[in-house]
C-alpha cells in the first residue's frame, strides 16, 4: 500500500506565526489542526497540504499556554482554533470568529484535558 | 442602509436530518453575514479511544457516521496500518475499494434526494432514493450491513466477496447506470433545477482554496483535488480523473456529485476486473507504536485520521478532521450575500453531516 511521505516540523511559539506565513506564501492550504494530551504538555499540530505535499508544524506546549490565532492569514483556521479552546482548554488570542467557549457545547469543561485513565481527573467527576 | 434583524436558522430545520444553528444576519431578504453554532451532538468519540484497544476501536471508528461509516473504518485501519508497517493482501484492498466507492454511491444518491427535496421536487427525490436501495442492497449482500458495515478490520478485511457475486455486481450497475444517467439529466437540466441553484451560493476557486474546501464542495468551485490520488488502498492502480466544474454555485456542486456517480461505477468495475484471489487478512501482531495522519476521499471530500500510539493496546490520540468540519467555512462564505429563500439550498449543496463534523 503506497504511503505519503509526512513531515514533522518542531516549532517554537514565537516561530509560529512566521513559519505559517511562509507556509501560505508558498500556497499551502490548511488540512488540520490537531492537539494531543502529553501528561502535562499538549502536542499541537498544524497540518498544511499543497498538492498532495502534507507537511506538519509542531509545537509542545505547557497547560494554560496561550497561543497566537493562525486566523489572520487562514480564516478557515476558526473552527479548529475554537475547538481547541472548547475540548482542551487552550487559549487562542485573536480568533477571526472567536466563540468564547461556546463554539462545542459539552456538558464539562475542557473533557479532553483530563487523563480516562485517572479516576480523580475523570470527566464525570470534574463537573 | 436598512435594519439589520438575526432570523435563527436550525438547530432544526425541515432541510436538516442533523442539528446545526446558523445566526442569519439580514438586511431586508439578503443575508449579509451566517454564524454557524455546533455542539449538539458531540459524542467525544475520539476519548474513547484511551478506553477501548486499538483493533476494536474500529467499530467506534464507523459509528462517526451512518452514511461515510465504512471509509471512517478503513481510513483508521490504514494509519494503524502504516504506523505498525502492516502490508495488507492486495485482495482485501481491492475489496475496500469497492465498497468505498459503494458509500460514495450511497451517499451521493442520499445527497440528491436531500437536495431534490430541499427544492421541492418530491419526484426527484423518491428517485434518487429508490435507486439508491440498489446500493444499499449489495452492501448488505457482501457485508452484512446496509449502514454500519463492520467489513475493516486492522490487517485486512472481515469478509470476502465471491467471483460469481462480484459479475452479478457488475451487471446491477450496468443496469443501474442508465438510470443514473435518465436522473442526472433532470438535476442537470430541468428548468426548475436550474432557476434553483444557477448562480446561488458562488464561491469561486481562489476563495474555496483558501477556506479549506474540500471534496465535490471544492471541485464544483475548480479545485482538483480528491484524496483517491494519493494512490492509498489499489486506487494507484486504478484509472480515473476528478471531476471538476467551475462555477462555484449550487448547480456546479450538484453535477460533480452527479458525475461521480457514474466515475464510482467504472471505478468499481476496474476493481472487479483487477481484484487478485489470494487472502483477505494477515495476522497482527504487537501495538502500534507512532503516528500517522492517514488520508481518503469520503464523499464529501478530505477525511484525515491521526493517531499517536505508545506500543501499547491503547492510543494516545486519535483524532479526526472530518470534511464538514473542513467545508464550515465555505458554507459561512456562500451564505453572505444570498437571498433568505436560498439559505436551505446553499446548506445542502455542501453535503453537511453533523454527527461527522461533531464525532
Amino acid at each position: 500500500m503506497k504511503f505519503e511521505e509526512q513531515p514533522i516540523i518542531p516549532t517554537e511559539t514565537p516561530d509560529l506565526i512566521p513559519a505559517v506565513y511562509a507556509l501560505r506564501k508558498e500556497g499551502y492550504r490548511l488540512a488540520a489542526i490537531s492537539m494531543t494530551k502529553l501528561g502535562e504538555q499538549f502536542q499541537v499540530d498544524y497540518s498544511f497540504d499543497r498538492v498532495f505535499s502534507f507537511r506538519t508544524l509542531r509545537l509542545i506546549i505547557p497547560r494554560g499556554s496561550v497561543l497566537p490565532s493562525i486566523s489572520g492569514m487562514y480564516w478557515a483556521a476558526f473552527p479548529y482554533e475554537n475547538e481547541m479552546h472548547d475540548l482542551f482548554g487552550i487559549s487562542v488570542a485573536g480568533i477571526a470568529v472567536d466563540y468564547e467557549g461556546t463554539f462545542i457545547r459539552t456538558a464539562i469543561r475542557s473533557p479532553f484535558s483530563v487523563d480516562a485513565d485517572k479516576p480523580e481527573e475523570d470527566a464525570c467527576l470534574n463537573k | 442602509m436598512s435594519k439589520q434583524i438575526i432570523v435563527p436558522f436550525g438547530p432544526q430545520h425541515p432541510v436538516l436530518p442533523e442539528p446545526i444553528h446558523l445566526d442569519l444576519v439580514l438586511e431586508d431578504e439578503t443575508v449579509v453575514e451566517a454564524i454557524p453554532s455546533i455542539g449538539y451532538i458531540h459524542r467525544g468519540l475520539e476519548k474513547l479511544v484511551e478506553k477501548r484497544e486499538f483493533p476494536e476501536y474500529v467499530y467506534v471508528a464507523e459509528r462517526i457516521c451512518g452514511i461515510c461509516s465504512f471509509i471512517h473504518g478503513s481510513t483508521y485501519v490504514q494509519a494503524i496500518e502504516n504506523v505498525m508497517g502492516i502490508e495488507v493482501p492486495e485482495r482485501a484492498l481491492y475489496l475496500r475499494i469497492i465498497w468505498s466507492e459503494y458509500s460514495r454511491m450511497h451517499s451521493h444518491l442520499l445527497w440528491m434526494g436531500l437536495f431534490a427535496d430541499s427544492l421541492g421536487f418530491e419526484n426527484l427525490f423518491m428517485q434518487s432514493w429508490r435507486l439508491r436501495e440498489h446500493i444499499l442492497d449489495d452492501l448488505e449482500a457482501t457485508t452484512g450491513g446496509r449502514v454500519i458495515q463492520g467489513a475493516c478490520k486492522v490487517g485486512g478485511v472481515r469478509r470476502d466477496i465471491e467471483s460469481r457475486k462480484l459479475d452479478e455486481m457488475v451487471t446491477g450497475l450496468e443496469d443501474l447506470e442508465h438510470e443514473i444517467r435518465e436522473m442526472n439529466n433532470v438535476f442537470f437540466h430541468d428548468s426548475s433545477v436550474l432557476h434553483r441553484t444557477k448562480g446561488v451560493g458562488i464561491v469561486p476557486e481562489k476563495d474555496a482554496y483558501e477556506f479549506g474546501a474540500v471534496g465535490p464542495t471544492g471541485r464544483g468551485s475548480g479545485i482538483a483535488q480528491d484524496a483517491r490520488m494519493l494512490g492509498y488502498a489499489a486506487y494507484d492502480r486504478i484509472n480515473f480523473k476528478p471531476i471538476v466544474e467551475t462555477g462555484g454555485d449550487c448547480y456546479a456542486r450538484c453535477v460533480v456529485r452527479g458525475k461521480e456517480l457514474l466515475t464510482s461505477i467504472d471505478i468499481i468495475k476496474q476493481a472487479v476486473d483487477k481484484i487478485p484471489d489470494g487472502p483477505i487478512e494477515v495476522k497482527v501482531t504487537g501495538s502500534p507504536d507512532g503516528e500517522c495522519w492517514a488520508r481518503a476521499e469520503q464523499p464529501r471530500g478530505e477525511v484525515i485520521h491521526y493517531v499517536k500510539g505508545n506500543g501499547t493496546r491503547h492510543l494516545l490520540r486519535h483524532r479526526v478532521r472530518t470534511p464538514t468540519f473542513a467545508n464550515l467555512p465555505f458554507l459561512v462564505k456562500a451564505l453572505k450575500g444570498c437571498e433568505l429563500a436560498d439559505v436551505p439550498v446553499i446548506v445542502l449543496s455542501i453535503d453537511p453531516c453533523i454527527g461527522c463534523m461533531e464525532r
